[in-house]
């Protein structure tokens, strides 16, 4: 029976793959990624596997179709969880302190000696005092200012920081809220670091 | 008899230059950085005897050379590809199938095997703790890569794919490069995926694009000023999964050696200028 399975198998490969090179089995692969982080503990395995999304974003490189896009976004919104108050904006000056540090989570991180950060201006320029930004997401330089503080403007930011895939399928920015990396007080602190008037953000 | 007198002066030229780095290599200093590391590598250039890497490279000759582990014996009996004791060019056509091992290896691999097999190392003891941290000399084995490597200098990279597992080892790494995973849903392709882009201050080459790919590749394994040592390819690639929030890389993996495998195909005729100097 393998070799029928096999032959379908490479019907549906994903056409992401040059003509040139053979189509790589997905089974394998993650067969392959799960040996080579073997010390990985136990609960650290849920890292090693993609979700429906991420299998999805990574065999389009990126580049999902219309019916994928669309399906994602769906599936992704449905995982962010509003703050009980209903209030979206914390405190901007936590949230520069967050949108700084690229702490959390990485193996040299254990047991935490801080709370997990944002690590916002590796891909963002978000102030103009800062000027060691990363340019991989677009500049957030007077992000509240273009947008003003109406509810519903509060509301798309604190759901962009929490699952920016709910709005592009696909983003290369951290799905923040939904990977349990910041918690809501956070995503909270760091909404008012983009939209609070007095934030350096909006100066 | 240049050569020893100028490496003597290599950790003073090194001590010099670190001196003139801020000591929170973030922020505004980072500029600063990327200065005092440009006049670094001029300094180099000009006396290129005086690159610390070459201290790693020299101690990695004596390594191969010498008897050592439960055997007893060198690695000059270590086929790299051309033959047993063939160091010479051997980096620029790997990673290469062999036969003996029926696998797929890149150079840090096969120094792997052949200290298992020839001179009888533990295997588990060389996987334990395969890299050197901030201001350690690299270990051993990277030593020995830094020679081997050094070895292919000017030579351009011609990794055979004549091998079904050689192809496949390529496009199991391009897989690799884009499968995005971990609590920040990173692939390679987050980083390295677009030209002109940055992390913080730090310039992200476009790997999957052959001329930056070769314009990079070539110059590891290398010594990086910010962490004082020579760094493997197989330990840059640990760092870059260190920083996709992914578990310790498991030195030898066939993932580590598919991504070499991936990385070297894009840099194809790109030349060899181990070991350079990065940031
Ligand atoms: C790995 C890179 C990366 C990181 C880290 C990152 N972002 Fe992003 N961000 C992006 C990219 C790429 C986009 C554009 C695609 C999109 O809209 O999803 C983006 C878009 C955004 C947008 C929408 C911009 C618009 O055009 O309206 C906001 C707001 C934002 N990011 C905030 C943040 C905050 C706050 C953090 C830190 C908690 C953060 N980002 C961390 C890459 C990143
Ligand atoms: C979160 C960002 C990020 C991700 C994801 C990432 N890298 Fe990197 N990578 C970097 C940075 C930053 C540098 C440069 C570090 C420095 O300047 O010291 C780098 C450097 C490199 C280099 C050396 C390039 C040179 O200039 O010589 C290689 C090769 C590399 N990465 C490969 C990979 C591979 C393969 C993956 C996936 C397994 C990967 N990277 C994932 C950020 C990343």
């Amino acid at each position: 029976m393998k070799p029928i399975v096999l032959a379908l198998a490479a019907l549906v490969a994903p056409a992401a793959l040059a003509a040139d090179q053979p189509a790589v089995d997905p089974a394998r692969v993650e067969a392959t990624v799960k040996a080579a982080f073997r010390s990985a503990p136990p609960d650290w395995q849920p890292r090693l596997i993609p979700d429906e999304t991420l299998k999805e974003c990574s065999a389009t490189d990126n580049s999902p179709t219309a019916a994928q896009f669309e399906a994602i976004q769906k599936r992704e919104a449905a995982t962010i969880r509003y703050p009980d108050d209903g209030n979206f904006v914390g405190d901007w000056k936590k949230g520069e302190r967050l949108a700084q540090s690229g702490y959390g989570l990485r193996f040299t991180d254990y047991p935490p000696r801080n709370p997990n950060g944002g690590n916002c201006f590796a891909c963002h320029q978000m102030t103009r005092q800062e000027v060691s930004y990363g340019t991989i997401g677009p500049s957030l330089l007077g992000y509240g200012k273009a947008r003003g503080t109406a509810p519903e403007a509060l509301k798309t930011v604190y759901e962009k920081i929490y699952n920016p895939h709910a709005t592009f399928a696909c983003s290369l920015m951290p799905r923040f809220g939904t990977n349990k990396v910041l918690t809501v007080e956070q995503i909270k602190d760091l909404v008012a670091l983009l939209m609070d008037p007095a934030s350096p953000v909006n100066q | 008899m240049r050569r020893p007198l100028a490496l003597l002066a290599a950790g003073t030229l090194a001590a010099l230059a670190l001196a003139a780095l801020p000591q929170t290599p973030s922020r505004a200093q980072d500029g600063e950085t990327e200065k005092a590391i440009e006049r670094y590598r001029q300094m180099l250039k000009d006396d290129p005897w005086s690159n610390p890497g070459l201290l790693d490279a020299d101690r990695g000759e004596a390594l191969w050379s010498r008897r050592r582990g439960p055997q007893n014996v060198s690695l000059e009996a270590c086929d790299l590809g051309r033959g047993p004791g063939q160091v010479e060019g051997a980096f620029a056509e790997l990673p290469r199938y062999f036969a003996d091992a029926d696998q797929v290896m890149d150079l840090e691999t096969r120094l792997l095997w052949c200290m298992e097999k020839l001179q009888g190392f533990n295997r588990s003891d060389l996987l334990k703790r395969p890299h050197p941290a901030g201001g350690q000399p690299v270990k051993e084995l990277g030593a020995i890569a830094t020679w081997v490597a050094s070895k292919s200098g000017g030579a351009k990279f011609a990794a055979p794919l004549g091998h079904p597992k050689e192809k496949d080892a390529v496009a199991l790494g391009q897989a690799l490069f884009e499968r995005r995973s971990g609590p920040f849903d990173f692939s390679c392709t987050t980083c390295h995926a677009e030209p002109g882009k940055r992390i913080r201050l730090q310039g992200l080459p476009h790997l999957a694009n052959p001329d930056e790919a070769r314009k990079v590749i070539g110059e590891w394994p290398a010594y990086r000023v910010s962490s004082t040592h020579v760094m493997t390819m197989q330990h840059r690639l640990y760092d870059c999964y260190w920083q996709m929030r992914m578990p310790e890389l498991e030195f030898g993996s066939e993932v580590s050696v598919a991504l070499v495998a991936y990385l070297v195909n894009k840099a194809a005729g790109g030349e060899i200028t181990a070991p350079a100097i990065k940031r």
